[in-house]
């Protein structure tokens, strides 16, 4: 099975990482793109990371703290999710592509993928339909780096006024995953991402119409119009601070875990995120320049 | 005693070519073959028995040529060629009739191998990556041609665990390319500019007919039970498919896409049957493992029957062939087989 450490240089380029490790002569594989099983292209990412350096760099101004605690191995990052077209995937993923140099495959809806455009674009960009059997592949087997938003679609739906107040983090699915596959989960509190596209109202009915998870109106679209509003993003100054990796001392591969343990450690990682947030907000001097 | 080997669907591309290269294993003692149609490429020693549409007359044959090997090739997995009913029919009357053969009290059947589809698995944003045998579907199957094949399979499934002594293989086979089939996808490639549904660039897996016809025969010889994906390693971008046949693509519109695809058929420029307009938005990937695991080895990865698949187009298109297709006669056969006028090397 694929144990081998995968070393920089494969990770950069993340071409068609065969399966098996058996010996034995490969067949001639005439490839032409650089687009792995999983829709991600390096290629494409590389071209997304200089575009998206403006941004990251000048607009949101990012600073990790604690990128070190990430490991070595595979394993399953956990955010809190906010803003109501959310920044914190594309500023995670590049803070941790550019800083570590190690790819990250985003797990979200099946709806991106039924997105003309959009949806490929997502795709190439590393993102995967969020299936347990996905997420196994690419944490057991090819020890890739997982990005996860356990509270869905309820994250970035909250309003101002519900910000950095974290939503339940669904049924623990993530939990189960990362024991499934014997995967480390490591938290990520991300400030910053609420007031970069701030959610003033939610009309709910037309929300439920247009069978959306919420249908907002932003302080972007007050601001801009509700064309450029929901490009522009305002300059709020991103922290995001890496929290210890939580490991299960559970075996992988088993058909089930406990469900109390698993909503057990669900809600304690979710704490673990509230508490980090509560704590950089505290410190936070001004949300446009930290 | 040698192996006495039934295949169905002797006339199609598959059933002729798997009895060429079974007649050459010394093994085999008896080869028949059924098919409505005669079979189109030259035969040395397999009987060839026309059956109707439904192979009623296959429980017969099975018990007087005591057959204990039937080789299914005959599913249909292309729903351009004929109706639905039509496909319906053949799929699962044939394979009823197939079945009722070999479970009958005192057949000698021992080994059935069929050859379906990746079609089972469907094609929607639902699905993961890779489908792997035990993979159920995320959605309930719309056209008919996958509801043929599901109920095929419900039948050896149930045929299976009836017969305890029967090795049943299940081969599923992700869309096949290579240098002499037609399918709607290698005519779609074969168009000037190729037709994509626009805003979608989805990954699909492709296995080499070579590689078909070595794993049915793999699965002949080894005698494996159970389901079997089969698939070239790797998948690709439909953008890069066409790239690798050198041709730009043409969009078609990611709503309504049926009908907008209807007008293609009507002119006659490609067809493009439902399933395939589902796989071309979302594709499809098979985990091959478990052939692998049971020691076969694939010659050709989905890119390399891509363009395996090409360079035979590009031949045929600056060499005319000039051989003449092969017309089956039957006089002429039962010549060579039965006569005793022949000079036979004999076995013994």
């Amino acid at each position: 099975m694929a144990g081998e450490t995968i070393d920089l240089a494969e990770r950069r380029a993340l071409v068609h990482l065969p399966d098996l490790s058996e010996p034995g002569a490969t067949p001639h594989d005439p490839r032409r793109s650089d687009v792995d099983e999983f829709g991600r292209s390096e290629s494409m990412r590389a071209l997304a990371r200089r575009l998206y350096a403006p941004i990251y760099e000048r607009l949101f101004r990012v600073e990790w703290e604690g990128l070190d605690k990430i490991p070595e191995g595979p394993a399953l990052l956990v955010a809190n999710h906010a803003g109501a077209i959310p920044s914190d995937a594309p500023v995670i993923m590049h803070g941790i592509e550019e800083e570590l140099g190690r790819p990250v495959y985003g797990l979200a809806d099946h709806l991106f993928k039924t997105l003309p455009v959009i949806g490929t674009l997502w795709s190439r960009a590393g993102g995967v339909v969020a299936h347990p059997e996905n997420a196994y592949r690419l944490l057991r087997e090819k020890r890739q780096l997982v990005l996860v938003f356990p509270e869905g679609s309820k994250g970035p739906g909250k309003t101002y006024d519900e910000r950095y107040q974290l939503r339940r983090f669904g049924r623990g699915g993530f939990v189960q995953i990362a024991m499934r596959a014997g995967v480390p989960v490591v938290p990520i509190a991300v400030v910053g991402a609420e007031e970069s596209m701030p959610i003033m109202f939610n009309i709910a009915p037309l929300a439920k119409l247009l069978g959306l998870p919420y249908a907002p109106i932003t302080a972007n679209a007050l601001l801009f119009g509700p064309l450029l509003g929901a490009v522009a993003y305002l300059p709020a100054k991103f922290k995001l601070r890496v929290l210890d990796p939580v490991h299960f001392d559970v075996a992988p591969d088993q058909p089930r875990y406990s469900k109390s343990r698993i909503m057990e450690e669900s809600e304690a990682i979710r704490q673990q995120i509230q508490e980090a947030l509560f704590d950089m907000l505290k410190q936070r001097q001004s949300v446009w320049f930290g | 005693m040698g192996r006495r080997v039934l295949v169905t669907g002797l006339g199609t591309f598959w059933g002729g070519r798997l009895a060429q290269m079974i007649e050459r294993d010394p093994e085999v003692e008896v080869i028949v073959g059924l098919d409505r149609f005669e079979p189109t490429v030259l035969l040395e020693r397999t009987e060839f028995v026309r059956a109707d549409a439904s192979y009623s007359i296959l429980a017969r044959i099975v018990k007087a040529a005591q057959i204990d090997t039937i080789l299914h090739t005959f599913l249909i997995v292309d729903s351009t060629q004929m109706s639905g009913r039509t496909l319906h029919e053949i799929n699962v009357i044939g394979t009823m009739n197939l079945l009722a053969a070999a479970s009958a009290p005192d057949s000698s059947v021992r080994n059935v191998v069929v050859k379906s589809s990746s079609l089972v698995y469907g094609a929607s944003p639902e699905d993961p990556v890779w489908f792997r045998e035990e993979s159920r579907r995320s959605h309930a199957p719309r056209t008919k041609v996958e509801k043929s094949l599901i109920e095929v399979e419900g039948y050896l499934r149930d045929f299976a665990e009836d017969n305890p002594h029967v090795c049943v293989s299940l081969l599923r086979f992700s869309n096949v390319l290579g240098p002499d089939i037609t399918t709607p996808l290698s005519a779609a490639l074969e168009l000037p500019v190729v037709p994509h549904i626009f805003g979608f660039d989805p990954r699909l897996q492709f296995v080499h007919e070579d590689d078909v016809l070595r794993a049915i025969l793999f699965a002949l010889e080894h005698e494996v039970p159970g389901i079997y994906n089969v698939a070239g390693d790797g998948l690709l971008p439909w953008s890069e498919v066409a790239a690798i046949c050198g041709k730009r693509m043409v969009p078609i519109s990611p709503y309504f896409t049926e009908l907008a695809a209807a007008p293609l058929r009507r002119l006659g420029i490609c067809d493009l049957p439902p399933e395939t307009l589902e796989l071309l938005r979302h594709g499809r990937g098979l985990d091959t493992r478990k052939i692998k695991r049971a020691g076969f080895t694939f010659e050709h990865t989905s890119a390399g029957a891509v363009e395996s698949f090409w360079q035979a187009v590009r031949l045929r298109r600056a060499v005319k062939p000039q051989a003449t297709e092969y017309v089956y006669e039957r006089d002429v056969e039962q010549f060579f087989r039965h006569s005793p006028a022949v000079v036979r090397d004999s076995e013994g």
